[in-house]
């Protein structure tokens, strides 16, 4: 098998912006999982006992959690033109920041556990 | 001699490939732009207006408007600029207006309505029952700073504080405050209800500041927004997000549809936007002393591709 060299990978980027654009190409080959995701998607987000600006702003700090550019692209830009300030939004990155790193700070408890039982 | 608009145009041939057209209802509102003098010089705004512009409507402007408006009645006269407070006689002017039409806006960005000098200005709007329509684009003061510049939420917020203690916002005053908010740069604005709702809890509860509604303005592609749009190469994305949010259900509530701009110059226009453009009204450069009657209904509304701040999401009404 001929060895494909990097110039000829359809990938110059794993991360490229245009991508996200077509989202919805995810849809070929298997469109009616597609229809039933994007259905969900779009009723998850529609204005119910949370306001749209308030899901988005839990979009984005999520995004932000899972590391996901396109998610950090969608929201940021679906944040402001929910009318989140920047204050909010970056209040929100904070709120996950703060779980995550309590979620790692918080094994440590195994850790002092362990080592309390091993330990003279 | 007249240059039809709307021919190479964008806007004009989206309207054209979907059969949808673009025509005057019956006039209601005659909107007087008295100048573009300011004491701001925000980033978003379309005509470019300033502290160094000198352009002002002259008395004999202002006269020949009020002749217009008794000949013609609108329901609403509305006053813009600039900033208009800082156009000599303005007090004068509403005074004259007022009995003329059924209702008088007057658009302020609250710092120029600040000061000894203008305490007859707020005298005559107190008493006339003029509507304010002030601009305050944020709550969040770095956002609306950075659109208006340094200190300006800050004094907004004092100058809204005082109109609440002379009863504008206030239940059952009969002095109407509106707000008005354009997105802190190249995305489209919130949904005016939303909005509204937030706008309302969080002045309330931080600042103790109450008002009547709060209207949500796409920023238009024209003017300094677009030199910064341009300079920061967010214009070619904004047109587009602009261009694909298109909404044909925006086009019967647009208020060029009801509406005749009138610039310092007493030159007429279809809206503020296509003054900025330069595009005279129905693409036929016409002086307010050529005219005894406001546009005709289907009358043909010149358009151009900053229409589509106008017709994106749920519009500019």
């Amino acid at each position: 098998m001929k060895p494909v060299s990097q110039g000829e990978l359809p990938l110059n980027n794993y991360y490229e912006p245009k991508d996200l654009m077509n989202f919805a190409d995810i849809g070929k080959d298997a469109p009616e999982l597609a229809t039933k995701f994007f259905d969900y998607y779009g009723s998850v987000f529609a204005e119910g006992e949370l306001t749209e600006r308030e899901k988005a702003l839990i979009a984005l700090a999520v995004a932000h959690t899972v590391q996901c550019p396109y998610c950090i692209d969608a929201y940021t830009r679906g944040c402001l033109e929910k009318g989140a300030s920047l204050a909010e939004m970056t209040e929100a990155v904070h709120v996950v920041t703060a779980i995550r790193g309590g979620a790692s700070l918080v094994h440590g408890m195994q850790m002092r556990k362990l080592a309390e039982q091993l330990s003279l | 001699m007249a240059v039809d608009p709307n021919i190479n145009n964008p806007f004009a041939a989206v309207l054209r490939e979907q059969r949808l057209e673009l025509v005057r209802k019956p006039p209601r509102i005659l909107q007087v732009n008295v100048g573009l003098i300011c004491d701001l010089a925000c980033r978003h705004c379309h005509l470019e207006a300033g502290p160094q512009r000198r352009e002002i409507m002259s008395p004999q402007t202002m006269a020949q408007t009020l002749e217009l408006v008794r000949h013609t009645r609108p329901e609403v006269v509305d006053i813009t600029g600039g900033a208009p407070e800082l156009v000599p006689g303005l007090a004068d002017f509403l005074e004259a207006l007022s009995g003329l039409c059924g209702r008088i806006m007057l658009r302020s960005n609250l710092t120029a309505l600040s000061g000894a000098d203008q305490t007859r200005l707020l005298d005559v709007c107190v008493e006339h029952r003029i509507v304010l329509v002030a601009s305050f684009p944020a709550v969040n003061e770095g956002q609306a700073d950075a659109q208006r510049g340094s200190g300006v939420h800050l004094r907004s917020l004092e100058m809204l504080r005082h109109l609440n203690r002379r009863g504008y916002g206030q239940a059952e005053s009969g002095l109407e405050l509106n707000l008005v908010a354009n997105p802190s740069g190249a995305f489209l604005p919130a949904n005016q209800q939303a909005q509204e709702r937030k706008f309302k809890q969080d002045l309330e509860r931080r600042w103790g500041i109450v008002f009547n509604h709060l209207y949500t303005f796409a920023n238009m592609p024209l003017g300094r927004f677009r030199s910064w749009l341009e300079k920061t190469g967010n214009y070619p994305a904004y047109l587009t997000r602009l261009q694909e949010s298109f909404n044909p259900a925006a086009l019967p509530g647009l208020m060029c549809r009801t509406l005749v701009s009138v610039a310092w110059d007493g030159t007429l226009f279809d809206c503020d936007f296509n003054q900025a453009a330069g595009i005279p009204l129905g693409g036929e450069k016409t002086h307010i002393t050529e005219i005894t009657q406001l546009p005709a209904e289907g009358t043909l509304i010149a358009t151009g591709e900053h229409c589509f701040a106008c017709t994106a999401g749920s519009g500019f009404t």
